[in-house]
């Protein structure tokens, strides 16, 4: 083998990189997302539940907020029927966080967790930071 | 005794069907059903909308100004202060600038120097929207010439396809140039074009366009399909103009223009 030396020593370094973040975190454990909940208008809430079951929320409220989008901007159709019978506004910034008016602990604790960004707050106003930049 | 050929592709394919299905079954476990998406009753309803600008009625700048503030206050147009990045839903321009075709040294006196107040015109035949490549821009069973700023990748062929420049594109971030931020409404980001839309969001709600409620008189706001509608009425009775008609796009939006006292 021609230049075993170089190519052993080439794939070690590769290897060194490529693990790097397993063994920079070996043994670490991060915080398990917590969202919460307890905003003063769901605190004040009689049944304290969204506009689908907190099960399918938490699988598919992206698809939902897909659908929403599409339903209200294109096709004019403002009010979501659920499977439960009720009807709600349909309204990212207006309804949705109306309710969940914490971003930091109710968005961000999952999606920084999953390292995912998404662009919703690059036009809709989070309602923390309305406040703030008043 | 060892499988046959024929044997085992048979099984393989049964089992591929197998894993197809219980794949399909994953995806659709955490769906809804019984969802209904409706249009809420007392929205605002009409087979085309359309604008009057009566210019008769603006007399002063502030008859202007409250027109432009009103509108740009609740949809977050930001201001970035210089004209190469000027963001606009609505704006004026002189008379020459607004119908170059129409001018001639003899108009009654006043009508040149004055400004007309400029927006979308909500063309029953957008150029805009044939143009988009996404489909961001779209029109609506309405009439209204919509932007889905989700979709909007900023390749601003909408832009050039506009003869009236009623769209502008967003250079930079404009939320530090928003002055006071309307709570209610979106912004834009970096990137996307944006436009008048005819406040759709306030139809929906049963009110008019925020520009018509504000402009005392006037703007006036109607159904351009029916012939009882305020909008017709006005128009039968005046004469009217638009915007380069002569190219086609057939603009939503009317202009009164007017001599001298003549209403």
């Amino acid at each position: 083998m021609y230049d075993a030396g170089k190519i052993l020593l080439g794939l070690i370094i590769f290897l060194a990189f490529a693990t790097f973040p397993f063994y920079t975190n070996m043994g670490k454990a991060v915080a398990k997302p917590d969202p919460k909940l307890d905003t003063p208008v769901i605190q004040q809430m009689k049944v304290k539940q969204c506009v689908e079951s907190k099960e399918f929320m938490r699988a598919e409220h992206m698809q939902l907020l897909n659908h929403w989008r599409d339903a209200a901007l294109r096709r004019g159709e403002r009010l979501y029927k659920g499977s439960d019978g009720r009807i709600t506004e349909i309204s990212f910034q207006n309804q949705c966080l109306r309710c969940h008016s914490n971003k930091k602990k109710f968005c961000d604790e999952c999606h920084s967790y999953a390292a995912v960004k998404p662009y919703c707050w690059d036009c809709h106003i989070a309602p923390k930071e309305a406040k703030n930049e008043h | 005794m060892s499988i046959s050929r024929r044997d085992f592709l048979k099984l393989a394919g049964i089992s591929s069907l197998g894993i197809g299905f219980s794949a399909t079954d994953l995806l659709w476990k955490n769906r809804a059903e019984a969802v209904e998406y409706m249009s809420s009753p007392k929205g605002l309803t009409a087979k085309r909308w359309a604008m009057v600008v009566d210019l008769r009625k603006f007399k002063t700048e502030e008859d202007y100004k409250r027109v432009i503030d009103a509108c740009h206050y609740i949809h977050n147009v930001p201001d970035f202060g210089n004209l190469k990045d000027e963001v606009k839903w609505i704006w004026t321009d002189t008379f020459e600038h607004v119908f170059p075709f129409q001018k001639n040294e003899y108009l009654p006196e006043g009508v040149q120097e004055k400004k007309a107040v400029l927006f979308c015109n909500h063309c029953d035949n957008p150029p805009c929207v044939r143009v988009c490549p996404t489909q961001a821009t779209f029109k609506r069973k309405d009439g209204i010439v919509a932007q889905d700023y989700h979709r909007c990748i900023g390749c601003r062929f909408c832009m050039a396809a506009c003869p009236f420049g009623s769209r502008s594109f967003n250079w930079r971030d404009p939320r530090p140039f928003i002055k006071r931020l309307y709570p209610k409404f979106p912004t834009r980001t970096k990137g996307v074009v944006e436009k008048c839309n005819f406040c759709v969001e306030r139809l929906a709600k049963g009110l008019g366009p925020k520009c018509v409620e504000v402009s005392n008189g006037g703007l006036i706001f109607g159904d351009l399909s029916d012939p009882e509608s305020e909008v017709r009425k006005i128009l039968s009775k005046h004469y009217s103009l638009r915007r380069k008609a002569e190219l086609g796009t057939r603009p939503s939006v009317f202009y009164i223009i007017g001599g001298d006292e003549d209403a």
